[in-house]
């Protein structure tokens, strides 16, 4: 029997969320740790899908199963649930993963109930594993849990599809073959007025909604230890000198200095820049989840006992009031000796 | 009249959390249990419309005899009733099992006393899921807008709700017909400060108590961790980085700190042009 493993292709407007690559480069490699009957799958819902289905197809998936149709061209949680439960009931697959992006957790969340499995959330590792009691492998799905204090490993044993949300920028994205061979199948859902229970009225695109942490390569965070919502002028500043974006620990959020947005951390973002600076940040292990896999930590902090050290790449114990300041100038120095 | 319902949750706080570094066991001792936060900022805005239009506020949890303190605090807050869903049959429950039991209850109000909407915190801070939410709007078969950040519109006469709700990359404007379920951040509503006769009752306060048996039953193989599709397989702590070499100011001075870091950092391949910066 085919073992199917199945990644949720999220898309708006018609674009792709980058953690659906990720998650057929995930899901490739849990398919390959069973048998060879293993197939990785791509799921896809929206209006005029055809490109992007053969996108996902370069990306491995070796088949997607398209939903397409006006009724389904953006999000909305009843109707996107309904097509994917009547799919997975249709084909019965053994692994569903979906992106732990806002969109993906609702539908997910909803999804498992309605088909009445289990669903682990947020997970940061995957694998296939033997668990005693059971003939086949079981995903073992992995998570921080109480506010990334334990990593817990969760498994769903007796119901299918096992199903996870993963959080973006934890894996690597699939490589992208140009020449990659794969079917698309089409699948109609009957509309029906009860599917109709919401509508969107108005779409409203903000400035602090267009911050992307996740996928940024350069992120200067502030923390508490800039001592108020003025100290992230000085954050932004060395942001814009580096060409990166601005992120924050969640005590600056709790204490309103800054948007959601830019949290960095279990209750936030998970990031994984070439190079994260942290000011005045402790470095509660909340945050050390979401920022700890960065190529280069440069942590500033006064105290030498701060848990951010022990993830840094480069640690210095000093005031960031001052330091921050000098970096920028010694950054302006450098560029303008580069340009003569 | 209106009226909301908000499913709480009293978490322990997880900023407050240490690991015992000889056994790697959760220090649970002295950590003081919260009602979940995003959860109060639910219970001020149902409290918010309860008093543009009238009406009320019931709150709901599911945890041990010691959650009546989250309760109390809701009471505090302006709501009007509070159920306390507690046997040791529910304990062990994942979301799936969670969501039976809050559906059950929230069913079983809304037959009396009908619900216009039904309010969760985006998420809980220990669990961090944000699936209870979703999971109870679709076994009662509720439209639900998670994420929620500001009611825009209540309508009792022509039965609909105006929600702003936040994505990834915009916010949404979704007309749903009531009752709705929605999920909230802290954006919805500001937690008000208590009025003394709300604080006074507060203090006196006995939530109902539901049991698994009484007022309502349940299927007993869908509750507690029988009940659950999920599994704790192992835990562990999280696995500790190599630290870095750390500098001082104190003792390279502010200059020599930021050249030493600059060179380190510049010193990686890719870095210099990555940064615009010359070596």
């Amino acid at each position: 029997m085919t073992r199917r493993f199945w990644v949720y292709i999220e898309q708006e407007d018609g674009k792709a969320h980058p953690v659906a690559w990720e998650l057929l480069g995930v899901a490739r490699r849990l398919a390959d740790e069973v048998n060879d009957n293993a197939v990785v799958e791509g799921i896809l819902v929206g209006h005029n899908m055809e490109e992007l289905a053969k996108e996902a197809i370069q990306y491995g998936a070796q088949t997607v199963y398209v939903v397409d149709d006006p009724a389904f061209k953006s999000y909305l949680n009843k109707p996107y649930t309904t097509a994917l439960t009547a799919l997975v009931k249709k084909y019965d697959p053994e692994v569903f993963l979906v992106g732990a992006t806002t969109l993906g957790r609702d539908l997910a969340g909803a999804v498992a109930t309605s088909i009445g499995t289990g669903l682990t959330a947020d997970t940061t590792h995957l694998a296939m594993g033997e668990v005693k009691g059971t003939a086949q492998k079981l995903l073992l799905a992995t998570r921080p849990a109480f506010g990334g204090n334990v990593i817990a490993t969760i498994v769903c044993r007796d119901y299918r599809p096992q199903m996870a949300t993963v959080r973006p920028r934890v894996f690597t994205s699939a490589p992208r073959q140009a020449d990659a061979k794969g079917e698309i199948v089409r699948e109609v859902i009957p509309i029906t007025p009860d599917m109709i229970n919401a509508e969107i009225l108005e779409f409203i695109t903000n400035d602090a909604s267009s911050v992307k942490l996740e996928y940024a390569d350069i992120i200067v965070s502030g923390g508490r230890g800039l001592g108020g919502a003025k100290g992230f002028e000085l954050i932004k500043q060395l942001a814009d000198e580096l060409g990166g974006v601005v992120g924050s620990s969640r005590a600056c959020v709790d204490a309103g200095w800054i948007k959601y947005d830019h949290q960095v951390g279990q209750t936030g973002k998970t990031v994984r820049p070439k190079l994260y600076i942290a000011a005045g940040i402790s470095g509660a292990i909340q945050h050390k989840v979401g920022m700890q896999e960065s190529d280069f930590i440069l942590a500033i902090n006064r105290d030498p006992h701060a848990p951010i050290f022990d993830v840094a790449t480069m640690g210095i114990v000093g005031d960031l009031y001052e330091v921050i300041p000098a970096l920028i100038k010694e950054i302006r120095a450098r560029k303008e000796a580069q340009h003569g | 009249m209106f009226h909301a319902l908000v499913s709480i949750k009293q978490v322990p706080d997880t900023t407050n959390i240490r690991i015992d570094p000889e056994t790697n066991n959760l220090i649970r001792q002295g950590v003081p249990t919260i009602l979940n936060p995003y959860d109060a900022h639910a219970v001020a805005a149902a409290v918010e419309w309860k008093r543009k239009l009238g009406g009320k506020v019931t709150i709901i949890t599911m945890g041990p005899p010691a959650a009546v303190t989250s309760l109390r605090e809701c009471i505090e807050m302006g709501a009007d009733r509070a159920i306390l869903i507690s046997a040791r049959q529910f304990a062990g429950a994942d979301t799936w099992a969670t969501s039976y039991v809050l559906a059950e209850v929230v069913k079983a109000v809304h037959e009396k006393d009908p619900i216009d909407l039904v309010f969760f915190g985006k998420q809980a801070i220990d669990g961090d899921t944000a699936q209870v939410g979703p999971g109870v709007a679709v076994r009662m078969d509720l439209p639900v807008v998670s994420y929620a950040v500001k009611i825009r519109e209540v309508n009792l006469e022509e039965r609909y709700v105006i929600i702003e709700r936040k994505t990834e990359s915009r916010n949404e404007v979704i007309k749903t017909s009531l009752p709705t379920a929605l999920t909230c951040e802290k954006d919805i509503a500001e937690i008000p400060y208590a009025s003394l006769p709300d604080l006074v009752y507060s203090l006196r306060y006995e939530p109902e108590v539901w049991t698994a048996e009484s007022p309502i039953t349940f299927e007993p193989a869908l509750l507690g961790l029988k009940g659950s599709p999920t599994t704790v397989f192992k835990t562990g702590t999280p696995e500790k980085h190599a630290a870095g070499e750390v500098i001082k100011t104190a003792e390279l001075g502010v200059d020599g700190v930021v050249k030493a870091a600059l060179d380190k950092i510049l010193g990686v391949e890719g870095m210099a042009s990555m940064l615009g910066v010359q070596k």
